[in-house]
């Protein structure tokens, strides 16, 4: 039982902490990047690449998969997104869509289909409280996640750039009357989120460590999921939301059916939203009419 | 400058899909182009995705045996491969290339759901097909002309448990399969009827899929929670060698048995061998062997692509000789059609004993098309296989 909840934590933690760039970055630019989980790929590669060719320590290959992956989002942004500013929504989506392939055939390309298998940043090893043991991983993903989120949270509500950003988000036509500058607030945006992508991607690879070129599709539907059932555009939502996917998936896992965990999943999924549609912290906002 | 850069995006994505497609070409194998008294053997595999070990092996394998024979200068060879990537619709437009290009004897495919779907067209355009490696039952059923070098399945699953067995390697099995893939339920099912027959006890089964192949926390607690002394592992290497660094973490120190998908997981970039380190495997073909022929062929095979051949390269090694000792003893010539060959082929198969790296003695069952030959089990100690 308590293992159960320590492995639904752990596989939690990183969703969760995949969902927090998600929703960073919808809850500002009002888009659904699917190309996260790639970024994700593409930070993991970045890491492994460092680490593994050119024997850098892990802490460099982290820092390199940051920079590499803010550089990646900013231009994603600038060329694919930034030209559709004022295109239906569906367009938008559509090539958040065609970069996630993008990205994937160019892992392909660059990195072949072999996969590889990635050393862990933190270690293998397992701390034992009472009868419990909670890998070194798990511990480091949930600290990380929280201090993401205690950072962005700050961010958003204290900085000038965060309530710039809070502004863009509310309404981008009236934050640009007030002198923000929308372009470079969203590209902000797309840089933090996929900066936290790498930091997702590298802690991800520690716990599942199979790297392919489409390492990241899962887990990024999985963690979108769980960016909309904590509310999405919520930081503190999107924390809940991964923790609590991780656990219904593990333990419907392991109590109810191997085969059907998924769909239990989003069954839940579905009667969350049913009850609450923002999702369990998200913002209920009324339509002005 | 938007458009400057949308045209350049657009070419960039342009020029990324065309160099995927240019690398499939470039990585088919072929010799000698056009040489008229040469049979054509084609056959497609994944050269390039999740399972390119797999393919590129079987290309690399392959190769090697026609550049052996045709260097003797009697029979001649020219082979393609062409790259499936996996993919049974893919896999139908490679088999089309190659029956446009000239196929006259066929490998069919690399792995399961592609040599499925193509063995239909080979039976429909009568050309025969010798698979190095797809294992699954429907490949061969109900076709006279397609015929395995590997094992089936569902033969996998019985051996495995006999094997265990025999030998007693445990009594309390835990199995761990993916039930999305034909490979592995068929070996599953047929491992659980053997083993109650053999009396070993199966306490745990548990699943995956490829949506969920990334935590496997859940079916090791079970296997550890029931007390299971030895775990089967009827699947590929990738999710394996996932469950055996899983099982480490968690303090689980089990034995492991997997069967020939296991074969591959020392190749895997970065891996860290000692996770396998008594991973025990079913494999018809290992490369520490002591037999002459095996070792000329590791050899020739390491200074040419510079890594140990696996199980699939010398299958498909053993098929082009198959269809060397088939087409001598036939007295064919190349410039035979398609059909013609696959006649002689049909009568010549069933009646041939083979002896190559992956078996000696195989014989071919005429009515379905499978071999019949012993496989080996070996042990993984210090990252190499060691005979069991």
């Amino acid at each position: 039982m308590i293992s159960n909840l320590i492995a639904g934590l752990s596989l939690g933690s990183i969703y969760a902490i995949i969902a927090l760039g998600y929703t960073m970055v919808y809850g500002i630019a009002k888009m659904l990047n699917f190309a996260h989980g790639d970024v994700i790929m593409v930070g993991g590669y970045m890491c492994f690449c460092a680490t593994f060719y050119l024997g850098w320590p892990p802490a460099m290959g982290i820092l390199l998969a940051i920079i590499v992956c803010t550089l990646l989002g900013v231009v994603i942004e600038r060329l694919a997104y930034k030209p559709l500013r004022r295109a239906p929504a569906l367009a938008v989506l559509i090539t958040a869509i065609g970069v996630s392939y993008f990205l994937q055939n160019a892992a392909l390309l660059i990195w072949t289909a072999n996969p590889k298998t990635f050393t862990s940043v933190v270690g293998s090893g397992s701390v034992k409280i009472g009868g419990l043991q909670i890998t070194h991983v798990t511990i480091v993903t949930i600290l990380v996640c929280v201090i993401i989120m205690a950072v962005l949270v700050w961010f958003t509500s204290k900085t000038k750039m965060g309530t710039a950003m809070r502004a863009v988000s509310e309404d981008k036509d009236a934050a640009q009357l007030m002198g923000i500058n929308v372009n470079t607030t969203i590209s902000v945006t797309f840089a933090i989120g996929s900066g936290l992508a790498a930091v997702a991607g590298v802690l991800m690879l520690s716990a599942y460590p199979m790297l392919v070129p489409t390492t990241g599709s899962m887990p990024g539907i999985k963690a979108f999921t769980a960016a909309v059932f904590g509310g999405i555009g919520s930081i503190p939502g999107a924390l809940l939301g991964g923790i609590l996917l991780g656990i219904i998936e593990i333990f419907s896992k392991a109590y109810i059916s191997q085969e059907l965990s998924d769909a239990i999943v989003f069954a839940v999924l579905i009667i969350v939203l049913l009850v609450k549609p923002a999702g369990l912290l998200g913002k209920q906002i009324r339509e002005k009419v | 400058m938007k458009k400057t850069l949308s045209v350049l995006l657009a070419g960039a994505m342009l020029a990324g899909a065309l160099a995927g497609c240019g690398n499939g070409g470039n990585g088919a194998g072929s010799t000698d182009e056009s040489n008229p008294n040469a049979f054509k053997i084609g056959g497609t595999g994944p050269l390039t995705g999740t399972s390119a070990i797999y393919g590129n092996a079987v290309k690399n394998g392959a190769e090697l045996a026609v550049e052996e024979i045709n260097a003797e200068g009697g029979i001649q060879f020219d082979l393609k491969i062409e790259d499936d990537e996996g993919d049974p619709e893919k896999a139908a437009n490679c088999y089309n290339k190659l029956k446009d290009w000239g196929m006259q004897l066929s490998l069919v495919s690399v792995t399961s759901k592609p040599a499925e779907a193509i063995s239909v067209n080979h039976y429909d355009d009568r050309i025969f097909g010798l698979t190095p490696s797809a294992s699954s039952v429907a490949v061969t059923e109900g076709k006279d002309n397609v015929y395995q070098m590997c094992f089936i399945d569902p033969d996998q699953g019985t051996t495995a448990a006999d094997y265990i067995a025999d030998n007693n390697l445990g009594s309390k099995i835990a199995v761990i399969y993916k039930n999305d893939d034909v490979y592995s339920t068929g070996i599953y099912e047929t491992f659980v009827e053997e083993a109650e027959v053999k009396g070993l006890e199966v306490v745990s089964v548990t699943t995956f899929t490829d949506a969920t192949s990334n935590d496997f926390s859940v079916q090791l607690n079970d296997a550890k929670n029931n007390g299971a002394d030895l775990v089967f592992l009827p699947m590929y290497y990738q999710p394996a060698s996932l469950i055996l660094n899983q099982a480490k973490t968690m303090n689980f120190d089990i034995s492991f048995i997997g069967v020939d998908g296991m074969d591959g997981i020392l190749t895997l970039e970065n891996f860290d061998t000692s996770l396998a380190e008594g991973v025990m495997l079913l494999t018809p073909f290992n490369p520490s062997s002591d037999d002459e022929r095996t070792q000329n062929f590791v050899q020739k095979y390491e200074e040419k692509y510079g890594e140990t051949p696996n199980q699939f390269a010398a299958d498909a090694y053993d098929c082009v000789y198959a269809y060397k000792q088939a087409l001598e003893a036939a007295g064919a010539t190349p410039d035979m059609s398609a059909e013609e060959l696959c006649d002689l082929m049909i009568q010549e198969f069933p009646q041939m004993t083979f002896s190559g790296l992956t078996g000696t003695n195989a014989t071919w069952d005429a009515s379905t098309g499978r071999v019949s030959k012993t496989p080996t089990g070996v042990v993984i100690q210090d990252g190499a296989y060691v005979g069991l």
